[in-house]
């Protein structure tokens, strides 16, 4: 965990040793909680690792004994009910794709919002961010009529395409575009390049700290969507990995190994993601707030 | 569609750049110089998108309520108001089950909003000031998030237990009640649903939290500081109001995912005992894609909308801005 040291504080000497103190006593109840919060999560992961008598065994213990890979090689083993390595590949392709999808449409759709001025402009943008505060439930019913009609029941395009309209995205995109300095564009302008080429070689590449954050935003909430997927992919070899653990849930009622085993395949990309990338994604996500 | 509104000024494009460049300039600076279609080009794909799957939807979703909707049958006749109607009428079999669905996710929503509001920022100041390993802290309260609903569910219905999990094996060490059916019956599913969820998401509140606190300038401590301010009169009266804009944003998303509250409950309760833990989601759902009783469905989640704009709107009033508006920050 951290270390208790403490940096010298930049107040005046008196209050330095009080500070010092009341740093400590942060840390402490910070540390408490933090150890409180990540224990479920190695809890899930030790679980995985035991045999299925050692998974359900009273008093429970963090050690697996002894450390099995049973239960990942009887999840991942191929033929079963539940596919778990072919969820894997599914989500994978959805969340990439539904990602790529978001990041090209959105910051096409936030660049002109940004920098042109024509008519019904701000009709757009109004609407676009109005959405945001609709709920998603008066979505549901009717876009699975619409994804039927279009054929997309039970196919991978059913989750990578409806939700690649991200109002987030195109606002998120567009507060970034409009903080940018604009000579450079203006300088692209007088060489006499068109907005296209503007837009590609001098807007993205400044853009790539949040196209960056928005991809993973949006293959995070692809990865992890859940009532969508659970309702329209109904074939086991179609399904992502949430909809899947909740097959697996109702195959394997206490077969707590199993599911656990399932949910670390189903949050091993995720949490790498995020040890990788956290910065990204938490200055994504507190940005949001910040001009919400 | 009305261009009048296309002509009004947003209020997060006029505090940009504010002395940059002197009148009259401003408005052309990169703007001009390009065809009518360009930026309807660049608009296109996401358009395109936005209304198959969000506008006409929308509107759709009105046209299927208005009707007898079973997506299995070829006859869908028009029902007027029906659907709506038998929502609001006791005797009817959608009003029992759709009204107890409204108050399982009033139930959740008013016991975990208040908790979801007040823990993270209770987290957040005291992360506010910097000290040796903030950041490292501040990615362990927040990973639990990037886990989704599906993994924290079927994780906690283990840890949750009753037999063998590790909730009641540490209560039991504890000297507590150690048998409790924590996900079978209430009141204990509603503090399991409420707290596994406030372990889920207190990161994302307290990241943005965080980021409004780190807004506040630090004069303002001081000042109050010299005025003899305590610190519970500095958090009244410099961190709540520069909070504030915060504050309100925080408080109408946390509302709408608490109303919006589905997987917790599939997963780990399957609605249950009976249907108390079943919310309006939930509900609606299994209404209409499990029973494909679509009219009704789209009815329930019009009736849940107005509900949630209802109270989005509250919450708007309650925190509007009664001083001039501040500058953006970029």
């Amino acid at each position: 965990m951290s270390t208790l040291t403490t940096t010298p504080s930049v107040g005046s000497r008196a209050r330095r040793a009080r500070g010092r103190s009341s740093t400590i006593a942060r840390v402490v109840v910070l540390g408490a909680i933090a150890i409180a919060f990540i224990s479920p999560i190695v809890f899930m992961i030790v679980t995985s690792l035991k045999t299925r008598s050692d998974a359900t065994a009273v008093p429970p213990s963090w050690i697996p004994n002894p450390v099995s890979l049973q239960a990942f090689a009887s999840i991942l083993a191929p033929g079963t009910a539940t596919p778990v390595l072919q969820w894997f590949a599914n989500s994978m392709v959805a969340a990439a794709l539904n990602a790529t999808l978001v990041v090209i449409t959105a910051s096409l759709a936030a660049y002109p919002l940004a920098r042109m001025q024509f008519r019904g402009k701000n009709f757009v943008f109004v609407i676009i961010v109005a959405t945001l505060l609709v709920p998603p439930v008066i979505l549901v019913i009717p876009n699975y009529l619409i994804v039927s009609e279009l054929g997309w029941l039970n196919s991978l395009a059913a989750i990578i395409i409806p939700t690649a309209a991200s109002a987030f995205g195109v606002f998120f995109m567009r507060q970034f575009f409009v903080g940018l300095p604009i000579e450079l564009e203006e300088a692209a302008r007088l060489d006499g390049a068109n907005r296209f080429v503007i837009f590609m070689q001098v807007v993205l590449p400044l853009a790539k700290p949040a196209l960056a954050t928005l991809a993973l935003l949006a293959f995070l909430g692809n990865w992890n969507d859940f009532l969508w997927p659970v309702y329209v992919l109904f074939s086991p070899e179609v399904q992502t990995l949430p909809a899947g653990l909740s097959t697996l849930q109702s195959a394997n009622a206490v077969r707590y190994d199993l599911l656990m085993a399932g949910a670390v395949v189903a949050s091993v990309p995720v949490l790498a993601l995020f040890i990788f990338l956290q910065r990204f994604i938490i200055e994504g996500v507190s940005r949001s707030g910040v001009k919400g | 569609m009305s261009t009048k509104v296309g002509e009004r000024v947003l209020p997060t494009g006029r505090a940009r750049r504010p002395s940059a460049s002197e009148p009259g300039t401003r408005k052309n600076r990169g703007t001009q110089q390009q065809g009518k279609a360009t930026p309807w080009l660049f608009l296109a794909p996401y358009l395109l998108l936005f209304g198959s799957f969000v506008i006409i939807p929308a509107v759709l979703g009105v046209w299927i309520s208005l009707h007898s909707w079973d997506y299995t049958l070829p006859n869908k006749p028009f029902v007027g108001l029906d659907n709506y109607i038998a929502l609001f009428s006791p005797g009817s079999t959608v009003f029992g089950p759709f009204w107890g669905s409204m108050r399982a996710t009033g139930i959740f929503t008013v016991l975990s909003v208040p908790l979801l509001l007040i823990v993270p920022l209770a987290v957040a100041l005291l992360m506010s000031r910097k000290f040796p390993g903030r950041d490292f802290l501040r990615a362990i309260y927040f990973a639990p998030y990037v886990l989704g609903v599906a993994v924290i569910s079927v994780l906690w219905r283990y840890l949750l237990d009753n037999n063998i999990g590790l909730v009641n094996h540490y209560l039991g060490l504890l000297g507590l009640p150690d048998d409790t059916a924590w996900t079978t019956s209430t009141p204990a599913a509603w503090v399991a649903l409420v707290g596994v969820t406030v372990w889920w998401t207190l990161g994302f509140n307290a990241v943005i939290y965080l980021a409004g606190l780190q807004d506040i300038p630090i004069e303002l401590y001081e000042a109050a500081r010299v005025d003899g301010a305590g610190p519970w009169m500095q958090f009244l009266n410099v961190t709540l109001p520069g909070l504030k804009p915060i504050l309100s944003f925080i408080t109408i998303i946390t509302l709408l995912a608490s109303a919006n509250m589905f997987g917790q409950s599939y997963l780990m309760t399957q609605g249950g005992p009976g249907r108390e833990t079943r919310t309006a989601i939930y509900q609606i759902a299994d209404t209409g894609l499990r029973n494909f009783q679509m009219g009704s469905a789209a009815a329930m989640s019009y009736v849940l909308t107005i509900f949630l704009m209802a109270i989005s709107a509250f919450v708007f009033y309650i925190f509007r801005e009664k001083q001039p508006k501040k500058e953006v920050r970029s």
